[in-house]
């Protein structure tokens, strides 16, 4: 009941906040702010009450299932299992921050500027947590259509240009994987006889292999655009680059996470044999981004390019951590989720506050700024070096964990991605040195952090160094999802596959 | 007292906290009380532990202490968990002893900065990473010490962050070292993956029951584990960042990058010490690569003219010393050379601190000179740190570590002549690179009148840690003179080095070699500088000469190598790459989509003509088609 409560709370306060927004502004942003923090609550609540164990099939909790269309076998089936929750908890806090960061930056049409943002939010909400194919398809859609919005409406120069580009990159992808979920849809109707789009009854959908790996490719194609995965990758600087900040916290702390949730959720549960084979090219594929989007993001000179390409080679962190598919790698690539959420979002925050003060995102121009704004350049260099992966910050331990586990895997793979550490470096420490270090331009100046800023960034430090000392709770969380998702796929795995998706199985007790 | 292990590293921790939260609202005689207290505290903390592991403890049984469960994923679970033995003992109290003094010092140096508060943030934040590293039971709390020092070592060497050559300086240091670091990860992950912990206690059981002396297995480990080694300790090939380092306020050479940080290395092969001698081929890499360090950089040493690139090559040298002993299985003398470098080298570097002040900021030797009687602490703490880390024989404490090195190096089962008579060249070039900058600063002509400051703040930690560099030697005598006592309070935890039987003339001879060869290095720098100071010029102003000593100069040109192999090719392909090639294709379909787009569009005339006469050549050309086929 609580999902479903989640979601019509972010569509009601967006209606809200756009019905409030023609009287009063501050009324807008406060509705909004309101009804993301009590889905803050709720998603708390949840996570609190949740029993996060191991029991087949029942690692979900709170579920919720109304017919809407019973003819095509759709439903409204909302359900949310560990992961989900996580994903859930994220997509509040960042939701938060986003408000919070449009406070001052955004002053035209204010009320539909929340209205979309809302929306997004609880497509975002609904991608984490339907278990029906098609009301997740719908889900996947909503949250496309407002961010297109944010980005051509409030973006900055060629936000048309990025608008057009996210849009047409994400929805191509986004037909693939509709033709995949029908095929799907259409093979298990012709085997059982039942035709429905419910997650637990296509889960174990028979099919040859040839035709799996199509069906496979479909969903790849939604999920890899989304993430993103090298090649697919070059909407994302352009997006991230022209939206408002809220536009780019979400972009890069929520929007992505959809893609690499998808893939846990329903490539791998759907396909093991296929993901299986695939497993080489996945690894592959994560370690290219990780590379490539760090030599990207040193060569930018555009602040908020070089954080977004940064964004592709964390990223690619999760992609080769779900590819690596054992314990150690996954865990890492859900706490790689959390915490690059968390510390890229707080960068473009950074990122926004000084494009707002200074009309400028081009570091040739700053410099310095250390003097002036002492706060802020502590901050930034705070989840600079949460980029880079300083050990004691959560993302260390995520891409620690998932470079472990890949190793386990496919020792080849993880040391090419252990280059990893020294390319973050580079450009991490090339952002810092260029914008806050240096000799400060003449007549630059810049007020410091306001309190909304310093305590927003307060809070997101507290997070990250939690996660980076105590990951316990949340590995404890996502453990008992992980796993199940795990054991299932590996249980419908065909008997005669050569490749066991479930490597350290076999040397047991480790 | 031991149940307060905990609060060593945590109280520097705190101060850190507090200073970075609070750092601009209180005022710089605060932010140097909280930043000296709680380094303090932790030393005082740290003394008594150590009074009370020596006086109730005389197996040396280790003391572990878990405060949690870092994280629990399948097997995986590292705790965040201190381990007290004899090694980490001598480490913690020497990091935090000279740490204490340093701060104080520091209190007096860099007053009147306007980042002054951010500096003892900085500071404290190292003291607590430093004492993690060396306390941490596992390799990833270790290695979470290890960067969190990577860090400090950043922020501090760009603490003037105005200057970009400052900057740079901290950056290629942060990335040479992560270098190394990406290669002690990958050996953590090997370690885990193959042996099931990263305890370092039950990894080193594990290993040494399930592999043999000089398997695969362990040469990788080994060999990774000694990549971060070298990164951190700047042995070659990493070395290059120390020199360019020392754009760091001074104190934070003395500590991070003399005394303390860059032996972390040290520290990791005898913490690990099991693992290389698993490995027999990594543990002589590890002598050779300490040997050539040793050499290649008191080389370097040698021509420098500013007085702090002086003490930066002379540690790299020092260390490539430790990385001998620790190659020849000569444990205790590593760790004794670290503790007398530790107090030597931090005393030489806040001498120049001294001297540097006293000059303005002047760096150069050669605009100094005389200064002996007007800056007579300097002139006193120079020579008791010069004395010790040029090994005079009998009063320093230098002598006595590196007496125990070369002796070692030459008896153990694991050394040999050449890297015997490798470590007693570098004893001479030692002894005649320190000399010549204590007679070029100190005597001749004066240059420039220094500016006189009484800081009591200066002459605590200089007098003590003067003393200290004397006295510390008299710890552990050579056999023939007394009690190996650090020896024994160290072999609780290393093993003693393996020996070759020596005969007695052997031995007198290496004694005797190790005690004249700094003598003879100091009579040459005195017959170099003092008697015929036109000798040096002769040589530079020989072609040959001048050569040599551009290439040393520039440190062997290792930094002119790596910027033209590795860090132009890079920026090359960042900047070629910038507007990312990948996006070429969908900009070249979104182009064709567009052409296409115009041709299209351009047949749409509106003209009837035009378009009845495309009808009928399509007309005639379908009919064509048909008839044809």
């Amino acid at each position: 009941m609580t999902l479903g409560l989640i979601i019509l709370i972010l569509i009601a306060g967006g209606v809200l906040a756009w019905a409030l927004g023609r009287v009063n502004e501050v009324l807008a942003r406060a509705v909004s702010l309101l009804a993301i923090f009590v889905d803050l609550i709720l998603t708390i609540s949840l996570l609190a009450g949740g029993e996060f164990r191991i029991s087949g099939g029942g690692a979900f909790v709170d579920q919720l299932k109304m017919p809407w269309i019973p003819q095509l076998g759709i439903s409204l089936h909302f359900g949310a299992d560990g992961l989900s929750l996580l994903l859930l908890l994220l997509t509040m806090l960042l939701g938060i921050v986003s408000v919070l960061v449009s406070w001052r930056e955004i002053t035209e049409r204010v009320g539909f500027f929340h209205f979309n943002l809302l929306l997004v939010l609880a497509g975002i909400a609904g991608v984490f947590t339907a278990l029906d194919l098609f009301l997740f398809y719908f889900f996947w859609e909503l949250m496309l259509i407002p961010m297109y919005f944010l980005i051509a409406v409030w973006g900055h120069e060629k936000r048309v240009y990025a608008s057009i580009k996210f849009f047409i990159f994400t929805q191509a992808g986004g037909l693939l994987m509709l033709l995949s979920i029908l095929g799907l849809f259409y093979l298990h109707g012709q085997d059982t006889g039942v035709y429905t789009f419910d997650y637990f009854s296509l889960v174990g959908t028979r099919m040859p292999y040839a035709v799996s790996f199509w069906l496979m490719l479909g969903f790849l194609a939604g999920f890899l655009v989304k993430v993103p995965a090298v090649p697919v990758h070059s909407w994302l600087p352009d997006a991230h680059t022209e939206a408002p900040t809220a536009g780019s916290v979400v972009l890069a702390g929520l929007l992505l996470k959809t893609g690499a949730y998808g893939l846990i959720r329903f490539v791998v549960p759907f396909f093991p044999d296929a993901s299986a084979a695939f497993a080489p090219v996945g690894m592959a594929l994560g370690v290219a981004g990780i590379i490539y989007g760090a030599v990207l993001a040193f060569g930018q000179t555009d602040m908020k390019r070089l954080i977004a390409n940064s964004s592709i080679s964390h990223m690619g962190f999760v992609i080769l951590g779900i590819y690596a598919w054992n314990t150690l790698a996954l865990q890492g690539a859900v706490i790689q989720m959390l915490c690059h959420g968390i510390s890229t979002g707080m960068l473009f925050v950074i990122a926004g506050a000084l494009q707002d003060r200074l009309h400028t995102r081009e570091m040739a121009r700053m410099g310095g700024l250390w003097d002036a704004a002492p706060a802020l350049s502590g901050v930034a260099l705070f989840f600079a070096m949460a980029s880079l992966g300083l050990p004691g910050l959560g993302n260390f331990v995520a891409e620690f964990l998932v470079l472990m586990g890949t190793f386990r895997s496919d020792m080849v793979y993880s040391v090419l991605a252990s280059t990893g550490f020294v390319l973050s470096t580079i450009y991490s420490l090339s952002f810092v040195s260029r914008v806050f270090h240096g000799r400060r331009p003449e007549g630059l100046a810049l007020a410091d952090l306001s309190p909304r800023e310093g305590a927003v960034s307060l809070v997101m430090i507290a997070l990250i160094l939690w996660i980076g000392l105590y990951p316990q709770p949340i590995l404890r969380v996502s453990g008992a999802a992980l796993k199940e998702i795990e054991l299932g796929a590996a249980g419908r795995q065909m008997a005669e596959t050569a490749v066991p998706l479930l490597p350290e199985a076999s040397n047991g007790a480790r | 007292m031991m149940g307060l292990l905990w609060l060593v590293p945590l109280l520097p921790f705190i101060g850190f906290i507090i200073l970075a939260l609070f750092g601009k609202r209180i005022s710089n005689r605060g932010a140097a009380a909280v930043g000296c207290a709680s380094v303090g505290l932790s030393a005082v903390i740290s003394m008594l532990i150590a009074a009370d592991f020596i006086s109730f403890n005389p197996d040396g049984r280790a003391y572990s202490q878990v405060l949690w469960t870092w994280l629990q994923v399948g097997g995986f679970r590292p705790q965040i968990g201190l381990y007290l033995d004899s090694l980490s003992l001598i480490m913690v109290l020497v990091v935090s002893f000279v740490a204490f003094f340093i701060h104080l010092y520091s209190a007096a140096y860099m007053r009147g900065d306007d980042g002054y508060s951010r500096f003892f943030a900085y500071m404290n934040l190292f003291v607590g990473s430093m004492l993690t590293l060396v306390l941490a039971d596992n390799l990833l709390l270790l290695y979470l010490g290890w960067e969190g020092v990577g860090l400090c070592s950043y922020l501090l060497i760009g603490f003037w962050y105005r200057d970009p050559a400052n900057i740079r300086a901290a950056v290629k240091a942060f990335i040479i070292t992560r270098v190394g670091d990406t290669s002690m990860a990958i050996g953590l992950f090997f370690l885990f993956l193959n042996l099931g912990s990263l305890n370092i206690q039950q990894l080193l059981g594990l290993a040494s029951r399930s592999w043999p002396i000089g398997s695969g297995m362990a040469v990788a480990g080994a060999a990774l584990l000694l990549g971060g080694a070298l990164g951190k300790s700047a042995q070659l090939p990493l070395q290059t960042w120390l020199p360019d380092a020392m754009a760091g306020p001074t104190p934070v050479s003395a500590l991070i990058h003399a005394a303390t940080m860059v032996t972390a290395g040290v520290y990791l092969i005898a913490r690990t010490h099991v693992l290389f001698e698993l490995a027999p081929q990594v543990q002589a890499a590890v002598a050779v690569i300490g040997a050539v360090t040793l050499l290649v950089s008191a080389a370097s040493a040698l021509t420098q003219v500013d007085i702090k690139r002086v003490l930066a090559y002379s540690t790299i040298s020092q260390i490539g010393y430790m990385f001998l002993a620790l190659g020849v299985g000569a444990w205790s003398g590593a760790i004794f050379h670290f503790m007398t470098h530790a107090f030597f080298k931090a005393l030489l570097f806040l001498a120049a601190g001294v001297i540097i002040t006293a000059m303005g900021g002047e760096h150069d030797i050669f605009k100094m000179g005389g200064l002996r009687k007007t800056l007579p602490l300097a002139f006193w703490a120079f020579l008791a740190g010069a004395a010790s880390l040029a090994a005079i024989p009998f009063i320093t404490a230098g002598f006595y570590s590196k007496d125990l090195i070369l002796w070692s190096v030459f008896s153990s089962t694991k050394g040999g002549v050449w890297l015997w008579l490798t470590g007693l060249a570098g004893a001479f070039l030692t002894a005649l690179y320190i000399f010549r900058v204590f007679f070029v600063v100190f005597f001749g002509q004066m240059k420039a009148i220094p500016l006189r400051k009484r800081e009591t703040l200066f002459i605590i930690p200089l007098v003590v840690l003067a003393v200290f560099s004397v006295i510390a030697g008299f710890v552990d005598l050579p056999g023939w003179m007394g009690a190996e006592r650090f020896t024994g309070f160290i072999s609780t935890s290393l093993p003693l080095t393996q020996t070759l039987p020596v005969g007695g003339g052997a031995e007198f001879m290496v004694d005797l070699l190790g005690a004249v060869v700094p003598l003879i290095g100091l009579l040459f720098a005195y017959l170099i500088y003092i008697r015929k100071p036109a000798f040096a010029a002769n040589v530079v102003r020989n072609q040959a000469g001048r050569a040599l000593n551009r290439f040393w100069l520039a440190g062997w040109g290792f930094d002119a190598a790596y910027d033209i192999l590795l860090v132009r090719p890079f920026d090359r392909l960042s900047r070629m790459l910038r507007g990312d090639a990948i996006d070429l294709v969908y900009s070249g379909i979104a182009w064709l989509n567009r052409l296409v787009h115009l041709l299209l569009s351009g047949t749409e005339t509106g003209r009837l003509r035009w378009y009845v006469l495309v009808l009928g050549f399509g007309g005639a050309i379908l009919i064509g088609i048909a008839v044809l086929l």
